[in-house]
């Protein structure tokens, strides 16, 4: 009997498709691009995948600060946007837990900057943010808070700055809908208990609320850390990592190495050194996740 | 001095009263006893002692001070709820430690304290532990620790033991009063088990629908039930109920039997009243097998119908002008069904209410 007919066999040829396509879509692109990072791999020169050059990529991103300024400004970038995220998302989730009525309608609006391509949002926000024409601008100026155009877009830290507001306004609602389910599952014995045990009101959201929410507070970190951290388009429209590389950031360096340079074999080393990053935060959030969860869960 | 002092309370949710002007006065380190069947309102006139419940009418009072519109934090009370409500992210010492904390004691001094509330609970091995690393006595027991620590003026406990099995709920009864007698205070405490209402009350507080049907001592509520909703709410199994009429000084039953009218209530009634007698299980037994043999009484012969031995007393299920009447039989006898036989009413220890209003007939 040959041995794709005997019933140990079955399992095998069964998963056999599945395993396939997992290989082709995943395992050999990783692979691949595992090892073109190893080589001197140029786009416009095709035999250049053959040029094996060792550790040399990972030795020259290493002591190199063009890498290492955009890897310093994403986790920058990161840590802003996630803290100034959460926060806003704090006080629209407790503000929204706090309204009777019209509770699902601003829920549902909440949502809608999520909906739209990020493409968009960076287009939105590049309007918004133009110096001659942009409306922040003109109305600071109608209200007479500057007198000249403020170059939102063209100075290093402005710049910067204005990225950093059209992310927060696209993705603070999944602070604030995570935040906001925490509120609605938290229960209400121990805010009663803090009362009586001598709490005013900011007291018991320090002290009950607060820890409570954490734990959901890390889910949305974790999420949206993978995402800022590979943050491209919004940049890209806005800036193009402009000006002179002042808001360069992790990916759009990568792109910008492999697609306008060519360099494959040296983008695809710097998007391994930067996918460690990612893999750091998001480990980070899910340990302080697990060990909230472990007083959170069936404690009542 | 912590007297506490309801005067015409009242709640309503929306259009919806939920309790109608309730007038009591708790007296300094008594240990009051709300109880009622459940929906009856004691959760939400004590949570309005606690200042968790906006008070919609009338005036409470905690020693001097008139407390309506104070938050629970200056009301100096702690308070068990049913669940707990640990706090799930500290451990039992911060648990026990948090209102002090709050207070701004002293490190040393919350550890002592703390040290001193976890010994008398029993809770110095636990210390360490997290509410989910703990039993339902445990987390029980926590909660008490974390109301005692304050050392507050008055506690409020809002069921705290409906949550345990039979056994722990026992234990944690007797503790509960042990406590009591140890750290003297004034205690507010709301039930649905009337068991717990007779063991641990200095007064009970019977409520029903929003409204205080009767306030006493166990024994007043027992012996003196001011309704015929006090009389089967108090005491298990309940007592029985049977509609008669006053006639000729006695007490005509549905199928026209008749017992004399117990001597002490002869006053208050008059002839042709429509009453229900009342009488405890505990008083009708066969003769020569009750609990008193003598004073005033009646003979009736019945049939039981179901016998429920307990090992030193019975509980027979018998009947009478056509209504299921039950009886105790005390002594080691067992009864076999369909056995008939002459029952001794204790006529001194039966009730009669009025049919209509269901009160007592004794004018009180
Ligand atoms: N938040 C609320 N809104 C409307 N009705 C309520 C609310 N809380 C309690 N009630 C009603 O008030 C009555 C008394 O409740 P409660 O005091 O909890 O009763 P219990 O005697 O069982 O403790 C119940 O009929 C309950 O349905
Ligand atoms: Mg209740």
């Amino acid at each position: 009997m040959p041995f794709w007919r005997r019933e140990s066999a079955t399992p095998f040829l069964l998963l056999t498709p599945a395993m396939l396509t997992m290989a082709f879509v995943v395992v050999f692109p990783l692979v691949f691009s595992m090892y073109t990072s190893f080589t001197g791999f140029r786009l416009t020169k095709p035999a250049s995948l053959y040029d094996w050059v060792g550790f040399r990529n990972y030795a020259r991103i290493l002591s190199d600060p063009e890498f290492w300024i955009p890897f310093g400004r994403t986790v920058l970038f990161l840590t802003v946007v996630l803290n100034v995220e959460f926060l806003l998302g704090l006080g629209i989730a407790l503000l929204i837990n706090r309204i009777t009525w019209g509770q699902r309608t601003l829920r549902t609006i909440m949502m809608f900057p999520m909906m739209f391509s990020p493409i968009l949002v960076g287009f939105m926000f590049k309007f918004l943010f133009n110096d001659n024409i942009g409306i922040v601008n003109n109305a600071l100026q109608s209200l007479g808070l500057s007198d000249g155009a403020i170059p939102w877009l063209v100075d290093g830290k402005l710049a910067f700055f204005s990225i950093a507001i059209a992310e927060v306004w696209m993705s603070t609602s999944v602070f604030a809908i995570l935040l906001l389910a925490g509120l609605f599952a938290m229960p209400r014995d121990p805010l009663e208990a803090a009362k009586v045990d001598g709490c005013n009101a900011w007291q018991t959201f320090r002290h009950i609320t607060l820890p409570f929410l954490m734990p959901f507070a890390y889910i949305a970190m974790a999420i949206r850390s993978l995402d800022v951290a590979r943050a491209y388009d919004i940049v890209t429209v806005m800036t193009d990592g402009g000006p002179a590389g002042r808001t360069e950031i992790l990916w759009t360096l990568i792109g910008r190495v492999g697609y306008d340079n060519s360099r494959m074999g040296m983008a695809n080393a710097m998007a391994y050194v930067s996918t460690i990053l990612s893999i750091l935060f998001t480990w980070y959030f899910y340990r302080k996740l697990v060990a909230a969860r472990r007083y959170m869960g069936g404690a009542q | 001095m912590a007297e506490i002092t309801l005067e015409k309370v009242v709640k309503k949710y929306g259009a919806v009263n939920v309790v109608h002007g309730i007038d009591l006065t708790i007296a300094h380190e008594e240990f009051v006893v709300l109880v009622g069947p459940s929906g009856c309102g004691k959760s939400t006139t004590l949570r309005m002692i606690a200042g968790l419940e906006d008070i919609s009418g009338g005036i409470v009072r905690i020693g001097e001070r008139v407390v309506n519109d104070l938050p629970p934090r200056k009301r100096n009370i702690s308070m068990v709820f049913q669940n707990y409500a640990l706090y799930p992210h500290m451990n039992v010492r911060e648990n026990l430690g948090f209102g002090l904390k709050i207070a701004g004691e002293a490190p040393d001094s919350i550890t002592k304290r703390v040290d001193e509330a976890a010994d008398i609970l029993g809770l110095t091995p636990l210390l360490d532990r997290t509410p989910a690393e703990l039993s339902g006595g445990q987390r029980q027991r926590v909660a008490m620790g974390r109301a005692i620590v304050r050392r507050p003026e008055v506690f409020l406990f809002d069921e705290p033991l409906s949550n345990l099995d039979a056994k722990l709920r026992g234990q944690m009864r007797a503790e509960i009063k042990k406590l009591h007698q140890k750290v003297r205070t004034t205690v507010v405490y709301v039930t649905h088990d009337q068991v717990e209402a007779m063991t641990l009350a200095d007064r009970i507080v019977v409520m029903k629908d929003g409204r205080i049907e009767q306030v006493g001592t166990p024994m007043e509520v027992f012996n003196h039930p001011r309704s015929t909703f006090v009389a089967t709410f108090i005491g298990s199994p309940p007592m029985n109920l049977l509609p008669a009429t006053i006639d000729g000084g006695a007490v005509r039953l549905a199928d026209g039997t008749v017992v004399p009218v117990p001597e002490r209530l002869r006053a208050f009634t008059r002839d042709g009243q429509k009453v229900t007698l009342g009488i405890r299980p505990d008083d009708i037994s066969p003769v020569g097998h009750g609990l008193s043999q003598d004073g005033p009484g009646a003979e009736v012969g019945m049939v039981a119908e179901l016998a429920e031995p307990l090992g030193m007393e019975s509980l027979i299920y018998t009947r009478l002008a056509g209504q299921e009447v039950l009886a105790k039989l005390y002594g080691p006898r067992i009864v076999q069904p369909g056995e008939a036989l002459i029952f001794r009413m204790a006529l001194d220890r039966a009730h009669l209410f009025d049919a209509e209003t269901g009160l007592s007939v004794r004018a009180d």
